[in-house]
């Protein structure tokens, strides 16, 4: 793990200090060892938006200025829970995800699924039925789901419920509030059935 | 005393001897059908006071077994009993016969059929299951502790349960459904930070369990299935002593859980979430005047309120709950009607606003009443100036927590040395600390070791990760040294800021009671985790991340790794041979190595090791995740 011949990373290590002081010679570097921990979702006072180690290192580099500020995973050790609940910070629980509640006739439960995760119908779909354990099939424009019992509907910003696959996927993200899988019978007239 | 600090508190009083593997050997031979029909037969109600009434004396060694029952049900302390069942195998049964409270620190050391098998009578049961790094999302989330086989296996074996206590546990709504159907005698459920259930679970719980006094949710995870739960409490008086929903993120039907609070006389802790406002909590308050827990809610008033309402007497509320000693909440705090509480200051032990976002001039008013305050949880919007005012008054404050409003790491902050000072000089009675900073000193650190000498718990959190001392620029390694050193009756530590190999050192040297230790980004070498692991005889409990230590030090703790409760290393320089010689070399202990999600294969370089002694080998509930060596 012999970082120091290629890339000179000590100049470009991120350390939270003033510059220019003395380190000891073996110091850990965690954020090096751990990139695949450390995520770029600082707060909003990050002095940089890419999602790469060198790259936010390079800008410490050429600012040396206040170190960037790269969130290591799981530090400061607050509990989400409480670092999403302080009053004057009502940060989304699931900042970068999008939640919307599922439901499914008939099912006792409501379920959660997060469409930034899926990124594609064909992903929504497959999620959807992993999560419910049942078939919901292909879409066809024609036909809507005709191959299954089920038709994934989803509720609208207009609080119209439309069936899932009508519309381009960005432009669905952007608009579902809640998805409910309901029986093919009684999404009749949703779709082309 | 307080309600954070009960049985389920990381700094109990966990003094149970290491699981002694030689009952494995008992508890198999334990089998012989003559004993076990024979003392089938004979009463064993310890809980009548009086003695055995009827039994055959068809062996003598039974009358001395029934006189044991009897004299065994008074003894309490897990660690006495555990030492009772080893003397020989008439204790050992006797000891089993009459263990009513289970406790078990970590639900994979043993499996639920070994534990029901030995303990026959048990009423209460506490189960511990994933390791507390876990609460900072260090493992990917379906690691284990499942609830589910403990709840079947007690179904059977305990129709008499009363108690169940679980902290990181993964409990489903199905098992809260069997849990409710399966005791009838069923009277408290306590759930700390567990998730996997939802609003659904609850109803459950809520209509089934008639007998139900006390329905705690502590810092756990509860889906909304919006279902009203609330609403599922039978009619007719309830039995409820204790009812904490405050980590409920879901809107309540305030009318409900009104009528609930009305029809439980002996209501005594209510602990609401924050979509109850300040207006519901007033008409609670009027219905409960003798509470003594109780948690506001948001304490602001809600959305929707009428331009002429008249605002109620928050005041004379607060005047008639005479009881109160234990007050927390404040979600969504309105400052202004902080003065509300001052009626009920004199008396608290307990103040808990730690959600809520005040600074020193809004705090001073309060603290400067609260002469009686033993423990004290805040954030540090309140900054050093705020905690000088805690110092001057709280003389009988035994527990602090200063929580960090931005959890980031940064190079000022509103609390550093000078508030810590202040805090060891005015508070000499201190046992417990847990301080997030982002910039500390040694002298602080030093004096607070010297002031506090009862100090039992010492958490520093130093947010910028390796800072030194900001004044000196030295490693913070004489300041955790003056606290192992100074502070004799020591139990648990955690440290941060920079520090080198002496610092652990100093804990190996002079940590002889400690059992926890928790560290992040700290050492040089592997000769750090070694002089703790060959230092500390008393050390259970090891959480250590983003650190130097590697195979060599790992190997140091064989002798010791059995006295253990576990180790964790996350980030860490250990590698796959590393962790397999210890696998191999400790036929008792579970290995886990845990990759995250996205890691197809498992590579040398461990990313988090998680080992624990154990019982019963491998579990057999493994997520792809994880391996066991």
């Amino acid at each position: 793990m012999d970082y120091e011949s290629d890339l000179n990373l000590k100049a470009t290590e991120l350390r939270l200090g003033l510059p220019g002081r003395d380190e000891p010679e073996n110091q850990w570097p965690p954020i090096l060892k751990n990139n695949k921990r450390v995520s770029a979702e600082s707060s909003e006072s990050s002095t940089t938006k890419s999602n790469s180690i060198v790259s936010n290192a390079e800008t410490c580099h050429r600012d040396s200025a206040p170190p960037a500020k790269v969130k290591v995973v799981g530090w400061p050790p607050i509990r989400s829970y409480r670092k999403n609940n302080i009053s004057q910070k009502k940060l989304d629980a699931e900042a970068g995800g999008m939640y919307v509640k599922v439901s499914l006739d008939g099912a006792p439960y409501l379920r959660k699924i997060d469409l930034k995760v899926c990124k594609s119908y064909q992903n929504l779909l497959k999620a959807l039925e992993d999560l419910f354990k049942l078939a919901i099939g292909e879409y066809s424009e024609k036909e809507g789901y005709k191959e299954s019992d089920y038709a994934p509907t989803y509720q609208d910003k207009d609080g119209d419920w439309m069936l899932v696959g009508d519309v381009p996927w960005d432009m669905f993200t952007s608009s579902c509030k809640k998805l409910r899988i309901m029986k093919r019978s009684e999404a009749r007239g949703l779709g082309c059935f | 005393m307080t309600h954070y600090r009960s049985e389920m508190s990381e700094d109990d009083d966990d003094r149970s001897p290491p699981l002694d593997l030689r009952c494995a050997a008992i508890t198999t031979v334990e089998s012989s059908p003559s004993t076990s029909s024979s003392t089938a037969n004979k009463t064993r109600n310890c809980t009548s006071g009086s003695g055995p009434a009827e039994f055959q004396v068809a062996y003598p060694d039974q009358v001395l077994e029934n006189v044991l029952e009897n004299v065994l049900c008074f003894l309490t302390s897990r660690r006495d009993r555990s030492a009772a069942s080893l003397v020989c195998r008439s204790w050992f049964r006797a000891e089993a016969y009459t263990r009513s409270e289970l406790v078990i620190g970590n639900c994979y050391a043993v499996s639920p059929g070994r534990a029901t098998d030995r303990y026959k009578r048990v009423k209460s049961v506490v189960l511990k299951g994933k390791p507390r790094f876990a609460d900072f999302n260090l493992m990917p989330p379906n690691w284990g502790a499942h609830f589910a086989p403990w709840v079947l296996a007690m179904a059977k074996a305990y129709p008499g349960l009363e108690k169940v206590c679980l902290k990181r546990m993964s409990v489903t709504d199905d098992d809260l459904a069997l849990l409710a159907g399966s005791f009838p005698g069923f009277k408290e459920l306590v759930l700390v930070c567990c998730d996997g259930f939802g609003t659904s679970g609850l109803a459950v719980v809520a209509s089934k369990c008639r007998t139900l006094r006390v329905l705690d949710l502590i810092e756990s995870e509860v889906t909304d299935d919006e279902v009203d739960w609330i609403s599922y409490f039978p009619e007719g008086e309830s039995s409820l002593e204790s009812l904490i929903f405050d980590c409920v993120e879901c809107p309540i039907n305030f009318d409900a859980l009104e009528g609930l609070v009305a029809r439980s006389p002996l209501l005594k802790k209510l602990r609401l979430n924050r979509h109850v406002s300040i207006g519901q909590l007033h008409r609670l308050m009027v219905r409960a005047p003798r509470l003594t827990h109780l948690g506001t809610g948001s304490f602001s008033p809600s959305d929707v309120v009428a331009q002429n309402d008249q605002e109620p007497d928050y005041v004379s509320a607060f005047t008639a709950a005479k009881a109160l000693v234990c007050l927390s909440g404040f979600r969504e705090i309105i400052p202004d009607y902080l003065p509300a509480i001052y009626p009920v200051c004199a008396n608290l032990t307990s103040l808990n606003f730690s959600y809520a976002n005040i600074n020193a001039e809004q705090l001073k008013p309060i603290i400067s009443r609260c002469h009686k305050l033993q423990n004290f949880w805040v954030l540090d919007s309140i900054c050093d100036e705020g905690l000088q005012a805690v110092a001057t008054t709280c003389k009988e404050l035994r527990e602090l927590r200063v929580f960090p409003i931005n959890a980031r790491e940064d190079t000022e902050g509103p609390v550093s040395e000078v508030g810590l000072q202040a805090i060891s000089e005015g508070c000499r009675k201190l046992q417990s600390i847990l301080y997030f900073c982002q910039r500390m000193t040694n002298a602080a650190v030093i004096a607070m070791s010297k002031n506090c000498p009862d100090l039992l718990v010492f958490r520093l959190c130093i947010m910028g990760r390796h800072r030194p001392d900001h004044v000196t620029d030295q490693p913070m390694d004489e300041g955790f040294g003056a606290i192992v050193m100074n502070c004799k009756k020591l139990t648990r530590l955690a440290i941060s800021g920079l520090l080198t190999d002496r610092a652990f050192s100093y804990i190996g040297q002079y940590g002889k009671l400690v059992r926890t230790l928790s560290v992040a980004f700290a050492g040089d070498s592997d000769m750090g985790l070694r002089y703790v692991l060959e230092g500390c005889p008393r050390l259970q409990k090891l959480e250590i991340r983003d650190s130097p230590f590697g195979d060599v030090a790992l190997c140091s703790g064989l002798h010791h790794y059995y006295n253990m409760r576990f180790l964790w290393m996350s980030s860490c320089r250990l590698t796959r041979q590393g962790c397999e010689e210890i696998a191999r070399a400790m036929p008792r202990m579970v290995v886990e190595v845990i990759r995250s999600e996205d890691e197809e294969e498992m590579d040398d370089n461990v990313g988090i090791l998680y080992m624990y002694r154990s019982l019963e080998g491998a579990r057999d509930d493994v997520p792809r995740f994880v391996t066991i060596l």
